[in-house]
C-alpha cells in the first residue's frame, strides 16, 4: 500500500502498483463472453465524428499523472456485462449513429486489458455496419492482431509524450510498445487521431513535443493531431483511489502555451486541433 | 358550409386584385379564404446556403441603437414607461415611432417605444399592483369604472370558482392559472390582413353572421352572433388603427414592405388590446417570402432593403412590451411576450417550407444581436435542406436564440400550415386555438397521496380525505394507488378551474381581433399541463428500487423521506424509470380526457413549465427522489438536474419517449451544452449539433431549447450585468434576457447539468 505521507519524486514516476496488478490480471482472464465495464455514455464532439455511444472499459495498466479518471483503474470496480448485453445497447443506438454519422467508440480505463472482448464487440458492431474507434493509449496494441483491426475504423491513439523518459515519468511505462503500434496502424492504413495530453511542466517541454511532431509525422493515417489541455475536473475522483495525486497545485496550461505546442506541431505539418 | 369555404365576395373586386395580385398563381385561395392554399401555389424553396444574406444597414443600426438606448433605464426600474391613464385598445393611443420618418415598418403599441399600456378587462387587481409596484399612481376614476361598473374577467372568474379549485389554488398544487390576466395562446391568422385586405375579411365575417343568423337563437348561438359582431368591429378598428399612421388597409397589400406592414398592423391590434401570456405571431416568414421574391423579380427591392424591411419588422416585435406584476415575473421571468414566430418546416407534399426569407428572420440575430423575442422556432425535420440546417445550428452556437419542434409531430396532428403558440403548443393557424390551462403540480400531488390528501407543508387537509400510507416503508403498488385515486380528484378539480376560467374570459376579456382572424367554426382545445414530472418519476422510481422511508412528524405527516440503495432516475434512456415518466403522463391525460370541457374544447396537455419550475419547486415538500423542500424542479420534461449522466443525446431520448399522443399541446426539453461539447471547432459543431437535432427528431422527440454556452460567461453575467445586454439562454420553451431573471432563477441555470465533451 502506498503511504499518503511519504513524497513521491517526480523524477522517478508514479507507483505502479496497481497498475502492475491490473496488467497480471488482465493475462489471467480465461472468459472473453463477458468484460468488465465501467460506464456507457452518449457523447457528441468528442472520441470520434458524430454521436457516438462510448463505453468505458475498467482497469488500466498505466498510471498517467494526470488521468482523469481514477475511477477506471480496476477491473474489479466495474461492472460485468456480456458482449450481447453490450450489443443490445449499441443496436439501440444505431438510427442515432446513422443520423449524426457516429458510431461505438470504446474506451477505458485501457480497453485493451480486456482485448478480446473488445474485439468480439467491434467485430458483432462492424458487421452491422457501425463506425467502430477505439480509444487507447497502445501499450497494449500487440495484443490485436491485424484481423482484429480489420473491425476498426478509427484509432484514437493517446501518445501522451515523445521522448521515452518524460513517457515513463507520466504513465510508469515505456514509450516504444506505442510507438510500434502507431506504425503498424500506419502500415495498415488505419485512419488515426492522434493525442497529446499537454500538462505544464510534465509533458510540455520543447524537446518532448517535437519528439512528439517528428515521430507522428513520419505515420500515414493521421486525420487528427489532438492537443487535449490537462484540467483539474478529475482531482475529486483521486480521493477514492487511496493514491498520491501529484498533479494537485498544476494549473491548466496557459493559452500562450497552447499555441507555442500548436505552433511546434503545426510545423510538422500536422493537422493540429485544440480540444 | 364550413367557414373555409366563405366566400370574400363583396371585396372580391377582381379588377383591385389584379394590380395587388399581379403574377400569383391563382386557385381557390383567390375565391375564398385560404392563406395556405396561396402559399402552396406561390412560394418558392429555397435550398441554398446563407451566402446571400445582407447585413444590417446605417438605418438599421441607427434605429435599434435608438431602441437599446433605453434598456439600461428599463432594466433598472422593471419599466421604462406607462401609460397609467388610457386602458388599451386597438385605437385608444395616438401613433408613435422609433424614430419618426425613418420606420420602414410603423406602429408602437402606445405613443412611444417600450411604453406600457393598461389593459384593465384581464383583472383591475394585475394593473393596479403593478402601477403601484413602478411607482404609477392609480387613476381613482379608471378604478370606479373597473371595480364598480365593468366588470372583468378576473372578477367573474371568482364568482363562480368553486370551494375545492379555492384550496387547490391556494396550496400550490395548482398554479399559474390565467384567472388574473390575459389568457394568450391565441394566434389570429395576421397574414390574412395582407393577403385580402381588411374588407375582404369583414364580408367574409358578414357571411358567417348570415348562416347564425339562420339558426335559432339558442344560447350558443346567441354567443357566436355576439362575437361575430365584436370581430368585425375589431376589423373596423384595425382600419382606423392604420389610417392613423396613413395607411389604408382595406384591400390588400401590394409589395413586401406593404405585405409587412399590413400583417404587423393586424399583430400590433393583438397586442394593442390584449395583455395575453403568450402573444405569438404565427408562421409568416415563407408568406411574405412570396412577396419578397416578386419584388426581387420586379427589381424593385434589392436583398439589402428586403433585410431592413425583415430588421424593422423584428425590431418592432422585440419592444412589445406588457404590465405585469412582480408576482406574475415570479413565473415568468424576464419579461416575455413569446411573439413565437415558426420557422421552415416540410409541407404535406414534401417541398421543405424553407425560403430566403426564413434564413432572413434568423439573420435578425446577427443583424440586431441576439434577443429572447420574437421567440424564433424552428420546425426541424431530418428532411430540411442542408443549407438551413446547417445556418440554424449556427445561429444556435452563436446565439443560444432559436428552439427547435420536430415538424412531422406537428404536421401529424396539425397539418402544414401549423404554428407553435407561446412554447411548444402547435395549432393550426386561422383554424384552432386554445384554452390556455397552465398546469398542476405533479410532485406535490404524489405527496399528497402518501399523506391522505393533506399538504405535506401546511397540513391542511387539500384532497379529500383518504388514508395515508402507513407503512414503514413506502410501498410501490401502494403509493401508485393512492396516487391513481388522487389524480382522479386533481383532474377533476383542475379541468373544473380551466372550465370557469374560460368561460368568463370569453365574456369578458374576448380577444375579438385575434378571433376575427380566424375562421368562424375553429377547434377548441383545453390545454391543460403538468409540471415536476422528473421529480414524480424519479421519487416512484426510489420507491420501487430502492427502499424508501418516509419520516413522519407529530401528526403522522410524511414530511422527509430517507432513501436506501440505487435506484435509476429519468434522463439516462434507462426504461425502468423512464416506463415510469410514460406512464404518468398517460394515466394523468386519460383522466383529464374524462372531464367534460368548456365549449367541448378537445383535452390536451403539455409537459412544460417555463420559469415556473421554480416557483412550483418553492412550495413542494421534500420529495422522496431525495430533492429538498423549495428546491427547484427541473424545467418542462426535463431530467432533475445532474441526473443525466450519460450524455445530452441519452438525456434527449428519455424526454422524447413521452407519447406525444398524449401531450398534444408539447413536450419541453432544454439543454444547454458547452461549445467544447459539440466539436473541436465551428464547423465540427454545426455538423454535431445538426446530428443531434435530426437523432431527436427521428426519435420522436418534440421539442429542444438549445443552448450553447460555457458556464463562465453565465457567472460573469451575474457579476457584470451591464457587459452582458443581450446575452440571451432559452429556458424552457421561451428565450430570456439572462440579465433580467431573478438571482434565484438565475442560479438554477446554473446549477442545470452542462453536457461537456470530457
Amino acid at each position: 500500500m502506498t503511504d499518503h505521507t511519504v513524497s513521491v519524486d517526480l523524477k522517478s514516476g508514479p507507483p505502479m502498483d496497481i497498475a502492475d496488478a491490473e496488467l497480471a490480471e488482465s493475462e489471467r482472464i480465461v472468459d472473453h463472453t463477458a468484460g468488465s465495464v465501467h460506464s456507457w455514455d452518449l457523447v457528441t464532439g468528442a472520441d470520434g465524428p458524430g454521436t457516438r455511444m462510448t463505453l468505458f472499459m475498467a482497469g488500466c495498466g498505466l498510471r498517467c499523472q494526470y488521468c482523469h479518471n481514477p475511477d477506471t483503474w480496476r477491473m474489479k470496480n466495474g461492472v460485468r456485462h456480456t458482449v450481447d448485453e453490450v450489443m443490445e445497447r449499441v443496436t439501440r443506438y444505431q438510427k442515432v449513429m446513422n443520423v449524426t454519422g457516429g458510431g461505438l467508440t470504446i474506451s477505458g480505463g485501457e480497453p485493451l486489458l480486456q482485448s478480446k472482448f473488445v474485439t468480439h464487440v467491434f467485430h458483432q458492431a462492424h458487421a452491422l455496419g457501425i463506425h467502430t474507434a477505439l480509444d487507447t493509449a497502445g501499450l497494449l496494441g500487440a495484443r490485436l492482431s491485424d484481423e482484429d483491426l480489420e473491425d476498426i475504423d478509427l484509432v484514437l491513439l493517446d501518445i501522451k509524450s515523445g521522448l521515452p523518459e518524460t513517457y515513463k515519468r507520466v504513465t510508469g511505462r515505456p514509450l516504444q510498445p506505442t510507438l510500434d503500434f502507431a506504425e503498424r496502424l500506419s502500415r495498415l492504413g488505419k485512419k488515426m487521431w492522434v493525442r497529446f495530453v499537454l500538462v505544464p511542466d510534465l509533458t510540455d517541454a520543447e524537446d518532448n513535443v517535437d519528439a512528439v511532431g517528428a515521430f507522428v509525422s513520419t505515420l500515414d493515417g493521421v486525420e487528427r493531431m489532438e492537443i487535449l489541455p490537462f484540467h483539474q475536473m478529475g482531482e475529486y475522483k483521486w480521493e477514492a483511489t487511496g493514491e498520491p495525486y501529484l498533479l494537485a497545485d498544476t494549473k491548466p496550461p496557459t493559452d500562450e502555451l497552447i499555441e507555442r505546442v500548436k505552433g511546434q506541431l503545426e510545423a510538422y505539418g500536422l493537422p493540429v486541433t485544440v480540444a | 358550409m364550413t367557414a373555409t369555404d366563405t366566400p370574400i365576395t363583396s371585396a372580391a373586386d377582381s379588377a383591385a386584385h389584379e394590380a395587388e395580385w399581379r403574377s400569383f398563381e391563382r386557385g381557390p385561395w383567390s375565391d375564398a379564404i385560404d392563406v395556405r392554399g396561396f402559399i402552396q401555389a406561390n412560394y418558392t424553396p429555397y435550398e441554398g446556403d446563407a451566402s446571400f444574406l445582407e447585413g444590417p444597414t446605417e438605418r438599421t443600426q441607427r434605429a435599434w441603437e435608438s431602441i437599446t438606448a433605453l434598456f439600461p433605464e428599463e432594466r433598472e426600474k422593471g419599466v421604462y414607461d406607462v401609460d397609467a391613464t388610457t386602458p388599451s385598445s386597438i385605437t385608444a393611443h395616438a401613433p408613435g415611432y422609433v424614430r419618426e420618418g425613418e420606420d420602414v415598418i410603423v406602429g408602437l403599441q402606445t405613443d412611444a417605444p417600450l411604453k406600457r399600456a393598461i389593459m384593465p378587462y384581464g383583472g383591475w387587481r394585475m394593473v393596479a399592483n403593478a402601477l403601484e409596484t413602478y411607482g404609477y399612481a392609480v387613476d381613482p376614476q379608471l378604478e370606479k369604472i373597473f371595480t364598480e361598473y365593468r366588470k372583468t374577467h378576473n372578477a367573474g372568474v371568482f364568482d363562480v370558482y368553486p370551494p375545492n379549485v379555492r384550496a387547490a389554488r391556494r396550496s400550490h398544487i395548482v398554479t399559474g392559472l390565467p384567472d388574473a390576466y390575459g389568457r394568450g395562446r391565441i394566434i389570429g391568422d395576421y397574414r390574412r390582413v395582407a393577403l385580402y385586405g381588411v374588407d375582404a375579411l369583414i364580408a367574409a365575417k358578414k357571411a358567417e353572421r348570415g348562416i347564425l343568423d339562420m339558426g335559432r337563437s339558442t344560447e350558443d348561438v346567441i354567443r357566436d352572433r355576439e362575437e361575430n359582431a365584436e370581430q368585425v368591429r375589431a376589423l373596423q378598428e384595425l382600419k382606423q388603427m392604420a389610417a392613423s399612421y396613413g395607411y389604408d388597409i382595406s384591400g390588400p397589400a401590394r409589395n413586401f414592405r406593404e405585405a409587412v406592414q399590413w400583417l404587423y398592423f393586424a399583430y400590433l391590434g393583438a397586442v394593442k388590446e390584449q395583455n395575453g401570456a403568450a402573444m405569438s405571431l404565427g408562421r409568416t416568414s415563407t408568406f411574405l417570402d412570396v412577396y419578397a421574391a416578386r419584388d426581387l423579380a420586379e427589381g424593385t427591392l434589392d436583398e439589402s432593403e428586403i433585410q431592413e424591411v425583415v430588421d424593422d419588422f423584428v425590431i418592432k416585435l422585440r419592444i412589445v412590451r406588457f404590465l405585469r406584476t412582480p408576482e406574475y415575473d415570479a413565473l415568468f421571468s424576464g419579461d416575455p411576450t413569446w411573439v413565437t414566430e415558426s420557422i421552415g418546416g416540410v409541407g404535406d407534399d414534401g417541398r421543405p417550407l424553407v425560403t430566403k426569407t426564413s434564413f432572413r428572420f434568423l439573420q435578425t440575430l446577427y443583424n440586431l444581436g441576439p434577443a429572447p423575442e420574437p421567440n424564433l422556432t424552428v420546425f426541424w425535420s431530418e428532411k430540411l435542406p442542408q443549407g438551413f440546417k446547417d445556418f440554424c445550428a449556427q445561429v444556435s452556437i452563436d446565439t443560444s436564440s432559436i428552439q427547435y419542434e420536430t415538424d412531422e409531430l406537428i404536421r401529424s396532428q396539425c397539418g402544414d400550415d401549423a404554428a407553435i403558440a407561446c412554447c411548444v403548443s402547435a395549432m393550426e393557424v386561422g383554424k384552432q386555438m386554445q384554452f390556455f390551462g397552465a398546469r398542476v403540480n405533479l410532485a406535490k400531488a404524489m405527496l399528497y397521496a402518501i399523506n391522505g390528501g393533506r399538504d405535506e407543508i401546511s397540513g391542511a387537509q387539500v384532497a379529500p380525505v383518504s388514508a395515508p400510507l402507513s407503512g414503514e416503508v413506502l410501498d410501490y403498488d401502494e403509493t401508485l394507488a393512492a396516487f391513481d385515486g388522487l389524480l382522479d380528484w386533481l383532474a377533476e378539480t383542475y379541468v373544473d378551474a380551466l372550465n370557469c376560467i374560460h368561460y368568463m374570459h370569453d365574456k369578458y376579456a374576448y380577444e375579438r381581433l385575434e378571433m376575427a382572424l380566424h375562421d368562424g367554426s375553429i377547434l377548441r382545445t383545453m390545454a391543460c399541463g403538468i409540471a415536476g414530472l422528473s421529480v414524480a418519476a424519479d421519487s416512484l422510481s426510489a420507491i420501487k428500487y430502492a427502499t424508501v422511508r418516509p419520516i413522519r412528524d407529530e401528526t403522522g405527516l410524511a414530511t422527509d423521506y430517507e432513501v436506501e440503495g440505487d435506484y435509476p432516475t429519468f434522463g439516462n434512456d434507462d426504461d425502468r424509470v423512464d416506463d415510469i415518466a410514460i406512464e404518468l403522463v398517460h394515466r394523468f391525460m386519460a383522466k383529464v380526457r374524462q372531464q367534460p370541457t368548456y365549449r367541448g374544447a378537445k383535452h390536451t396537455q403539455s409537459v412544460l413549465t417555463i420559469t415556473s419550475n421554480v416557483v412550483y419547486g418553492k412550495h413542494t415538500g421534500n420529495t422522496p427522489d431525495g430533492r429538498r423542500l423549495g428546491e427547484p424542479f427541473a424545467p418542462g420534461a426535463n431530467p432533475m438536474n445532474g441526473r443525466d449522466t450519460h450524455g445530452i443525446v441519452a438525456s434527449a431520448l428519455s424526454v422524447a419517449k413521452l407519447p406525444y399522443d398524449d401531450a398534444q399541446d408539447g413536450i419541453s426539453l432544454t439543454t444547454t451544452v458547452v461549445p467544447a461539447g459539440l466539436g473541436r471547432d465551428k464547423a465540427e459543431q454545426i455538423t454535431n449539433l445538426v446530428g443531434v437535432l435530426d437523432a431527436y427528431a427521428v426519435s420522436h422527440g418534440f421539442h429542444m431549447n438549445v443552448n450553447v454556452l460555457n458556464r463562465e460567461t453565465l457567472e460573469d453575467a451575474m457579476e457584470h450585468p451591464e457587459n452582458y445586454p443581450q446575452l440571451t439562454i432559452r429556458v424552457s420553451g421561451y428565450a430570456v434576457n439572462f440579465v433580467r431573471l431573478t438571482r434565484e432563477q438565475q442560479l438554477d441555470v446554473l446549477s442545470r447539468t452542462f453536457h461537456g465533451g470530457l
